[in-house]
């Protein structure tokens, strides 16, 4: 099943890699300005009358729907030349509340699954950007200005991350977790779970490996997520949640807001039903990390801070670690005597 | 029907073993200073209102001596062989065993709280909890916590006053074995015991600079959590004081971990063993006169059982002995402070204006000091205040429910999340319940149990980080 959509992305790999960076594959999207278009419409004719392209129209991703912004705002994306990609919904107060009240719903179904099931379901995830691994490199050539093997080593070890993570869903638990030895009759067992509701800054500069590198952990131990994705590079991260719609995730667990990360970030920051925050994407703002960070306080959100010198760019290929597994676990021990 | 009780004749506990002297500095570096301004303030032994000390008053200038002090003890205590960290830690944990009497008297008459508890409760927790650590100190490569985890440095450190030596070790003890140096700020109202610790610091012949405690009031613990060399602050108490800490942390590097309110349910099921679930109640609340984060101050009944519950918690709780603390047969000691009590007070009588019914357990309070006597509230909605804030006393409020389904909805309706107990026989049934609350210690048939070994801490507004266990370390290591 997943054969064909990768013949169709591999094509569209195949015509991009004329040596341009952006994302302008046969499969998907003029991506350049229409100025320009009817030029390179000509050098590349391969049928009497030029095809023109179907442009996708970009949407939000909330509650597993693909609503637009309800503030019906929009802003341009760029490619890495300034060449018009597309518009992408611009979320507003109102689309953050309703992914959070989302994301709350879904996280009583979605921490309650057994682990082997959501591993299952980010697994699933990973086989199916497998098969798209074209368009996405293609995507983010274009969103981050990469050249093609560049792009596809960022959606390779994307894909890989999401397998990675996956794993991690049944052994977390136990790396994490374990009886305690008190010095009484007591059975004493402390078990990590998951935190809730947790807003995800995605990183600005690495739009697809460093959005999966912190939305996967997130979700992997039960968490549910509402992910504003790289504020200027959002395309990749809003085809994800094609992928997340066809991979089982149940509806809620990810919501997905492109737009002004300060302006979405600011409310969900501020939200009182949101338990955790992650500033990975205000890493390059101390003043944004911090006034975010105060007002994570109201209710005493769990903050992943941005990694020290995150200004200057953070290697999201590096080995992960468990810290971002662990960050978003609260331990719950319990007792109980023992006795006959 | 108090007079069916037995009468006891008093057992007072001796406070010849402790000698409290009339004024304590601060200690710093080593060393006990008169604080830079010249302030002090006194310390009473709130069962009494007799002043027990005058303690320095930190400002501004005292918290920059005691954290350049850490900072300069930090190479020489975080360069040491863990194996040789792990020895200075032993020696105040048996140190601490040793002069356990003197301490749990001294507690008691700071705290408020019955000796029965200090002296079976508190102090061996404080000095099981240093042993526990000190192993950890030459170990730390182990703990999964990554090969190279290093500590982190300086650790702001301020307690509360409702298990004063308790929360110490709790704060200290983990800090040392990591590898870290402290500044700690005692409460304002319970600063003895720290500064006793002090000495016990000195005898175990621990660096100079490693500990250093700092008295004073919330305006000494705003300075130190504030100061910018430190890379740690850790702190227990209330969840407006925490919001406050975090705002004021945000946008460094500290590290922080916060443990703080609560509003634990207890949730009795219609197959509880009568006897063992009020047992438990009380515990639950009335332990350390309610003064407890993790009290069990909502009792959750089903609606079945409700009245024969009620009928045995009424029966044990008028024989519960409320009175001077340093009686060994006392099991409900002073509130801590007149500020304290007058906090109570407000939210009993909200309880009562709102229409909850109350019941006081017929005792007779002493004239001086700060008494509250063993009280519970029936009829109490959840909309009402003294079902909602935490009141830090003797005040259980009593709720029904008929299904388990209610009962969870019910217990985690607050946005604490510290505590909670489970009352039943069915082991199936304890399970279900413990994965379905969102508190971070869940008691089933018990309630109030601690040890080093086992994590504890919140979810939600109770805080995070844990505090015991291996887990604990992690507050205090740099582990990427």
């Amino acid at each position: 099943m997943s054969d064909e959509p990768k013949k169709t992305a591999k094509s569209g790999g195949t015509a991009g890699k004329t040596g341009r960076p952006a994302g302008k594959t046969a499969a998907k999207s003029p991506a350049k300005s229409p100025a320009k278009s009817p030029a390179k419409g000509r050098t590349s004719v391969r049928t009497p009358a030029r095809r023109i392209d179907v442009l996708k129209t970009y949407k939000l991703f909330v509650g597993g729907k693909f609503p637009r912004s309800e503030s019906g705002r929009v802003y341009e994306v760029t490619d890495s030349e300034g060449n018009w990609l597309a518009n992408a919904p611009q979320a507003s107060r109102k689309d953050a509340r309703d992914a959070v009240t989302a994301a709350r719903k879904a996280f009583g179904g979605w921490s309650g699954a057994t682990a082997y099931n959501r591993g299952q379901i980010l697994y699933r995830v990973a086989e199916m950007l497998e098969g798209r691994r074209e368009q996405f490199a293609a995507e983010v050539a274009a969103a981050e200005g990469l050249p093609g093997p560049a792009a596809t080593a960022q959606v390779d070890a994307a894909i890989d991350r999401w397998v990675w993570y996956a794993g991690w869903s049944d052994k977390i638990v136990q790396v994490a977790g374990g009886a305690n030895p008190v010095a009484g009759p007591f059975f004493n067992l402390s078990t990590p779970e998951p935190t809730g509701v947790v807003a995800v800054l995605a990183p600005q500069e690495s739009s697809f490996l460093g959005l999966a590198s912190v939305l996967a952990p997130v979700i992997v131990t039960g968490n549910t997520a509402v992910v504003v994705p790289s504020e200027k590079a959002p395309l990749p991260a809003l085809s994800l949640a094609e992928v997340l719609a066809t991979s089982d995730v149940p509806g809620g667990v990810v919501n997905l807001l492109s737009g002004r990360t300060r302006e979405v970030a600011a409310t969900l920051a501020a939200h009182q039903d949101v338990n955790a925050l992650d500033l990975a994407g205000a890493g390059a703002d101390g003043e944004l990390a911090k006034e975010l960070e105060t007002a994570a306080a109201e209710n005493l959100k769990r903050v992943l801070r941005p990694d020290e010198g995150a200004a200057e760019g953070v290697d999201w290929s590096a080995d992960p670690g468990t810290s971002r597994l662990l960050a978003f676990l609260e331990t719950k021990t319990v007792w109980h005597p023992i006795g006959v | 029907m108090p007079d069916q009780i037995f009468e006891y004749a008093p057992a007072p506990e001796s406070r010849a073993i402790v000698d409290i002297a009339p004024s304590y500095g601060l200690f710093i570096d080593g060393e006990f200073r008169e604080a830079a301004g010249g302030k002090v303030f006194k310390t009473v032994s709130p069962a009494t209102e007799e002043v027990l000390s005058e303690v320095a008053q930190a400002d501004g200038e005292d918290v920059e001596a005691a954290v350049r002090a850490a900072r300069a003890a930090f190479p020489g205590w975080s360069g040491l062989p863990g194996t040789e960290r792990a020895k200075y830690i032993f020696r105040i944990a048996r140190i601490l065993q040793e002069r356990a009497r003197e301490l749990a008297v001294l507690e008691t008459l700071d705290n408020g709280k019955p000796i029965r508890e200090t002296r079976d409760a508190d102090l061996p927790l404080v000095a099981a909890h240093f042993f526990y650590y000190a192993g950890w100190a030459d170990k730390l490569e182990h703990a999964g916590l990554g090969p190279d985890p290093r500590p982190l440095g300086v650790a702001g450190q301020v307690i509360p006053w409702n298990f004063p030596l308790l929360m110490l070790a709790w704060k200290i003890a983990p800090a040392l074995a990591t590898g870290n140096t402290v500044v700690l700020k005692p409460a304002e109202t319970t600063p003895l015991s720290a500064l006793f610790f002090a000495d016990v610091c000195r005898q175990a012949g621990l660096p100079r600079g490693v500990v250093n405690i700092i008295t004073g009031d919330g305006a000494t613990g705003a300075a130190l959590v504030a100061h910018p060399d430190i890379d740690k602050v850790a702190f227990t108490g209330s969840t407006a004081v925490g919001k406050a800490i975090a705002r004021t942390v945000a946008g460094t590097r500290k590290k922080l971990t916060l443990e703080l309110g609560g509003k634990g349910a207890n949730i009795v099921f219609d197959d509880a063993p009568v006897d063992q679930a009020v047992e438990g109640i009380v515990n639950g609340i009335y332990f350390n006169q309610g003064q407890v984060c993790c009290a069990g101050s909502r009792l959750l009944v089903q609606e079945s059982v409700q009245d024969e519950l009620l009928d045995a918690l009424k029966r044990r709780l008028r024989t519960l002995r409320v009175g001077d603390p340093m009686d060994k047969n006392t099991d409900v000691g002073a509130i801590n402070s007149a500020e304290q009590l007058a906090r109570i007070e407000e939210l009993a009588d909200s309880g009562e204006a709102e229409g909850a019914e109350r019941w006081s357990a017929p005792c007779e309070l002493p004239g001086n000091g700060y008494w509250f006597a063993p009280t519970l509230f029936t009829g109490v909605s959840q909309a009402h205040r003294i079902a909602r804030e935490e009141i830090f006393g003797p005040v259980l409020s009593v709720l029904t429910f008929r299904t388990p389904d209610e009962a969870v909805a019910k217990a985690n309706n607050t946005p604490y999340g510290l505590s909670a107990g489970i009352w039943t026989e069915k082991g199936s049934r304890i399970l279900s319940m413990a994965n379905k609350l969102r508190a971070g210690v869940v008691w089933a048939n018990t309630f109030n149990k601690f040890d080093p070994t086992s994590p504890f801490g919140g979810y939600k507004e109770s805080g995070f980080g844990r505090e015991g266990g291996r887990h604990g370390l992690e507050a205090y290591l740099d582990v990427r």
